[in-house]
């Protein structure tokens, strides 16, 4: 907790807030004990920790066929991307090559995960600035709708609707079904439609703007000092994507910009996020067009818990979820199941920069700055 | 600054006993010199960017404590490494380094016990505070009811 006493006191009464775990705009369970001067926040205490499940302990004590869908319940808003990130860890260490049709369903898959996060997002974001935006709710169930296309699409491959257990070590699980290829050109065909709509409703609208520029700034040097990554690395000014930096699963076989944009304030986080929604459709198109037959798993059947054994080493696989940096540190002793599992979660750095910026804000701005840090805690506290 | 010129950097400095890898670049280091290698490794091999911090009980060897550090622009990646020897606990912290350590640092207490000298907030983050034990030390015993919670 910051020391209270170095900020300049002016003599008023201070009162501590508990802001959370309960609170509608708290995004999850976070409970931040607030120490207010008036409106402004002179100090924040974070607490953490009410949904820790010990995930890292879990996956030592299940075999690596098991842990993926595990994988999918830390940040369950974007399962794909943390199921990826454990079993790249595992193919790194045991070398097992995937085919080229599951890293490009691996890619389609993980777009249209970020698409549907963003949405998540974006309509919970504008709902917490609430009555500026002429009730939010409106963007919300907009949001919601288009979340819910995103959703089927899954459910139509995978039969699962938010914990999937697609990837596996060495491919993935499912190939398509048929007529989803079509489905999918006309899903992402809507929402980069309706992205115009949103933009229309919010970048013109003159309380978004007071609401979100200038407020929670986060420095370039502050937001590597404490490993902030994602959307909120970019909109501090830094160009640093993994599917750029370190590509994996075919990245480098697609065009794609990196948004970014220097100013650090909720609202660059807001315009890198929109931009990255159209880029994630950009690279599904591609992704689509150039689809190649063949196997989706180089080993296929494998189901048995003895079965996937991986020598003894140590990897570290990340990718660029849509919070950012999702790493998983796997130490194997070649059995079947990982000597030690360690998550990197993109929420838990993202989040630790509260404390930094929030101190100098009002209460109000509390609010829209957790959103636009998009904490999901299944991810924070694992 | 390249993979192999921060390599080189890094056997200049004391207390760094060896280096493998270019990506990351895994040097182990003794403790006392811990705090040291990481702010050379952020001043001069430019890693500003901190990634995460853990540990690993490797049983009858003891805690091994893990940092990887970032150059986002040059691309370089630095892994540091300390044994605390059988039965140690004690580490240096990397607060006063990378504001980032806080809360990786006090996961790994809450985790693993590791006591980090000069930590400003030495307590537990995801158990709550009145837990005994620390769950992901390997002597941690998952199947047996433990108080006061189970």
């Amino acid at each position: 907790m910051p020391d209270v006493r170095a900020l300049d006191y002016t003599g008023s009464e201070r009162l501590t807030m508990n802001m959370g775990p309960q609170h509608p705009s708290a995004h999850g369970v976070f409970r931040a004990i607030l120490t207010l001067e008036g409106e402004t926040v002179v100090g924040v205490d974070a607490v953490i920790g009410y949904l820790h499940r010990c995930h890292e302990k879990l996956a030592e004590t299940l075999a690596y066929v098991q842990y993926p869908t595990i994988a999918s319940k830390t940040d369950y808003v974007a399962a794909m991307s943390s199921e990826l990130a454990y079993v790249m860890a595992a193919e790194q260490i045991g070398q097992f090559e995937v085919p080229k049709r599951a890293q490009y369903l691996r890619v389609i898959v993980g777009e249209l995960q970020r698409i549907a996060s963003h949405c998540l997002w974006l309509g919970t974001w504008c709902m917490d600035m609430g009555g500026a935006l002429g009730g939010g709710a409106t963007i919300f169930l907009y949001c919601i709708r288009e979340r819910e296309l995103v959703l089927d699409l899954f459910e139509s491959l995978v039969g699962a609707r938010l914990l999937y257990g697609f990837h596996q070590v060495g491919g993935v699980r499912y190939d398509l079904p048929d007529g989803w290829v079509q489905q999918c050109r006309r899903t992402v065909d809507l929402i980069e439609q309706r992205l115009d709509e949103y933009e229309g409703m919010l970048a013109d609208n003159p309380f978004f703007t007071m609401r979100t520029r200038g407020v929670g700034v986060i420095s370039a040097a502050l937001a590597q000092d404490v490993g902030v990554s994602g959307p909120l690395l970019r909109g501090s000014g830094i160009a640093y994507d993994l599917r750029r930096a370190q590509p994996y699963s075919s990245y480098g076989d697609f065009a794609f910009d990196v948004p970014v944009r220097p100013a650090g304030d909720c609202e660059a986080r807001y315009l890198v996020r929109m931009v990255e929604f159209r880029q994630s459709i950009r690279i599904i198109r591609q992704a689509l067009d150039g689809l190649p037959p063949g196997p989706i798993s180089s080993r296929p059947g494998v189901k048995s818990l003895a079965q996937v054994k991986v020598p003894k080493g140590e990897a570290y696989a990340r990718v660029e979820g849509p919070r950012g940096e999702v790493g998983c540190y796997l130490v194997s002793d070649g059995s079947n199941k990982p000597y030690r599992m360690k998550w990197r979660g993109a929420s838990f750095s993202n989040l630790a920069v509260l404390p930094h910026i929030l101190p100098g804000t009002s209460v109000a701005d509390v609010v829209a700055i957790m959103g636009s840090v998009d904490p999901v805690f299944g991810e924070v506290d694992r | 600054m390249t993979p192999e010129r921060a390599r080189e950097l890094l056997t200049l400095v004391e207390g760094v006993t060896t280096i493998e890898g270019t990506a990351p670049i895994v040097a182990r280091v003794q403790p006392e010199a811990w705090q040291a290698t990481a702010r050379f490794a952020k001043d001069t091999l430019g890693c500003a960017f901190f990634n995460f911090l853990t540990a690993i009980d490797w049983k009858a060897e003891g805690l091994e404590v893990i940092a990887r550090l970032d150059n986002l622009e040059a691309r370089v990646s630095v892994q540091l490494r300390t044994k605390l020897g059988a039965g140690g606990t004690a580490c240096p912290s990397l607060v006063p380094v990378y504001r980032g350590a806080n809360w990786m640092e006090r996961e790994c207490y809450d985790m693993f016990g590791v006591e980090f000298a000069g930590h400003p907030d030495r307590r537990r983050i995801l158990l709550a505070d009145d837990w005994e034990g620390h769950p992901l030390l390997k002597s941690y015993a998952v199947d047996t009811p433990h108080p006061p919670y189970r």
